[in-house]
């Protein structure tokens, strides 16, 4: 097969744009599964819910997505927290988080598709902004608003993590729950108020990169199971909770699948994340940049 | 009662339940009843690694497609029957839980499971690929028009299959559950680090558990390409087996063999008669619901409640 520059250079700035969205739908996982040890298997569910937020108001209103999911983040801040508080009363604090937390997470995954399904039906939907049908071109290079924007908050949103976590008493709190909890309450702070907290984050980051999507692509229910293995090779493969990892292994899978629609086809690509996370798992489990 | 004994107990009892059921006339009978037995095989498959083990497979889907894709290649490339085809997908599904447990199984548990979802996409998007057996169009296994034992259709055989591929999973799974492996499996779940401290061959008991679950699982699904005539890579790999496959032993109870049967029976024919009756959307939520429920306000399912109540009554 003849692989002409252009070509080649589109597929490049499709996997670093389409990275960068990835960056924003795993940094919640490493937040809550890196640092926290909660194993959210929901968190794509939350995504997808995002999205049907952002397309209710914006087919209602014509509000733009993304801002409409920035200005409802607290909403998912609280869903977070709550979910976080059944959580830690029926599985954490009795000792049965890993058999029986991961199938309560895998149950509400479930039952959020089944009742987005019931309610919207398995129609794709899509939303209306002004930035979604144009393209700017330098030269043969094509950079398609609809990538770019959510690309744009999507970085700043994960570098704002980043400095929030290493900058603020809260962020550093965070980071110390990951690394030793039994410190922690020996320093008079309660660990489960800061992971309440922390998993509230990781929820509403969910609600945001929900936006991002259906700008991205049309949504319908049960995509978001397609993002159940990449998270978790975005976070895995970034090293278990460091959100630098986080944004380069994004980085890495978008171009991953981008090259791989482009030359093998796109019904190839879902294989490429879920494939990597066997493959790391299988040789490398501390990540590439893990300690 | 010794294994032997129960697995004779059990042969018996599939056999007059085969045999008792072929009068009834009801058609639709038939099709219920196998979705139920299908559960049934892959809940207590499941169980063996989930709740003698410890460790969680959301990909039961991935290995119920494995045999029943196993079908469709040896029926498409040698045109072999049933017979020959079952044991061969019992062995692809096994060597896939080997090969799955042997790569995960050393890292906690938590991996096994993404792990798990893992190989379930990758092995959808590789028959959807995969254009000798369909691909995404699905591939056509034509009944034969000849059935054996003079059995009138072809659905009672199948049937009849199933009871029995039930009965010896159960007697696998209790056989498992009443041996030294199955008290190695449970110290493994209960402290895995002191299992391997006291000299459990902790691995390779993982592994072993892992490679049976699949084969087992494997078993159920080399019937299926011939239960619908046809078969498409998203019925075959859909959610809806791993969530069941996890649902059930969870609200049976996971501590003993009967805890999948119990929810097998119980929540498969549920979902039969909401199917007929409502919706199959709503057969799922109903699942999602009773799992969510039943692991926050019922961890040891219904097993757990005879079991309180077993107590009780002996003081």
């Amino acid at each position: 097969m003849e692989i002409s520059p252009a070509l080649l250079f589109n597929a490049i700035i499709a996997g670093l744009l389409l990275g960068g969205f990835y960056a924003a739908v795993s940094v919640g996982i490493s937040i809550s599964f890196g640092m926290l040890d909660v194993v959210n298997i929901a968190h794509p569910a939350f995504i997808i819910l995002g999205s049907y937020i952002a397309y209710i108001v914006n087919s209602q209103y014509g509000f733009d997505p993304i801002l409409v999911a920035v200005a409802l983040s607290p909403l998912f801040f609280l869903l977070g927290m709550a979910l976080y508080r059944v959580y830690y009363l029926c599985f954490e604090k009795r000792g049965q988080e890993s058999l029986r937390g991961l199938a309560f997470f895998f149950g509400i995954l479930f039952i959020t598709e089944v009742v987005l399904i019931l309610v919207f039906g398995v129609d794709y939907r899509t939303v209306k902004s002004v930035y979604a049908d144009t393209t700017l071109r330098l030269g043969v290079l094509d950079f398609p608003l609809r990538l770019v924007v959510p690309f744009l908050v999507s970085v700043a949103m994960v570098v704002g993590i980043q400095l929030f976590l290493t900058h603020t008493f809260f962020g550093r709190a965070v980071l110390a729950v990951a690394q030793d909890q039994l410190a922690l309450r020996l320093m008079g702070v309660n660990p489960v108020r800061i992971k309440q907290l922390a998993f509230g984050l990781s929820i509403a980051t969910a609600g945001i990169a929900g936006a991002f999507l259906i700008v991205i692509q049309p949504v319908e229910p049960s995509i978001g199971r397609e993002y159940i293995g990449l998270v978790f090779a975005v976070c895995v493969l970034g090293g278990m909770g460091s959100i630098w990892g986080t944004l380069l292994a994004a980085f890495v899978l978008g171009l991953a699948e981008s090259f791989t629609s482009t030359f093998f086809g796109p019904s190839w690509a879902p294989a490429v994340s879920f494939g990597l996370l066997l493959a790391t798992l299988a040789f490398r489990p501390s990540g590439l940049f893990g300690r | 009662m010794s294994n032997r004994l129960f697995a004779v107990v059990a042969l018996a009892v599939a056999l007059a339940i085969a045999a008792a059921s072929q009068l009834i006339a009801n058609e639709y009978f038939f099709s219920a009843a196998y979705t139920v037995l299908l559960y049934v095989i892959l809940a207590t498959a499941w169980n063996i690694l989930g709740g003698y083990t410890g460790y969680v497979n959301f990909g039961s889907a991935a290995f119920f497609a494995i045999g029943a894709y196993t079908t469709v290649a040896l029926f498409y490339a040698f045109k072999l029957p049933l017979l020959v085809t079952i044991p061969a997908g019992t062995a692809v599904a096994g060597l896939a839980g080997l090969g799955l447990g042997y790569l995960t199984l050393r890292l906690r548990g938590v991996f096994f499971a993404i792990a798990s979802l893992a190989m379930a996409v990758v092995l959808f998007t590789f028959v959807v690929n995969w254009d000798f057996v369909g691909g995404a169009r699905g591939a056509y296994v034509l009944q034969p028009s000849e059935v054996p034992f003079g059995l009138p259709r072809y659905i009672h055989l199948l049937y009849s299959v199933m009871v029995l591929m039930a009965a010896l999973a159960l007697v696998v799974a209790r056989a498992i559950e009443k041996s030294t492996i199955g008290r190695g499996l449970a110290a493994i779940r209960d402290d895995e680090l002191a299992a391997e401290s006291a000299g459990v061959p902790t691995l390779k008991l993982k592994i072993f558990s892992a490679t049976v679950s699949g084969a087992l699982m494997g078993m159920a699904g080399t019937t299926f390409p011939y239960y619908l005539s046809y078969i498409e890579p998203s019925s075959a790999f859909s959610l809806s087996y791993s969530v069941n496959s996890i649902a059930m032993p969870l609200i049976g109870g996971m501590m003993s063999w009967m805890g999948p049967l119990i929810g097998a029976v119980l929540l498969g024919t549920v979902q039969q008669l909401v199917q007929v009756t409502i919706s199959s959307a709503w057969n799922l939520l109903i699942v999602g619901v009773l799992l969510v429920l039943f692991v926050t306000l019922a961890p040891n399912g219904i097993m757990g409640w005879v079991e309180a109540w077993r107590q009780r009554q002996k003081r």
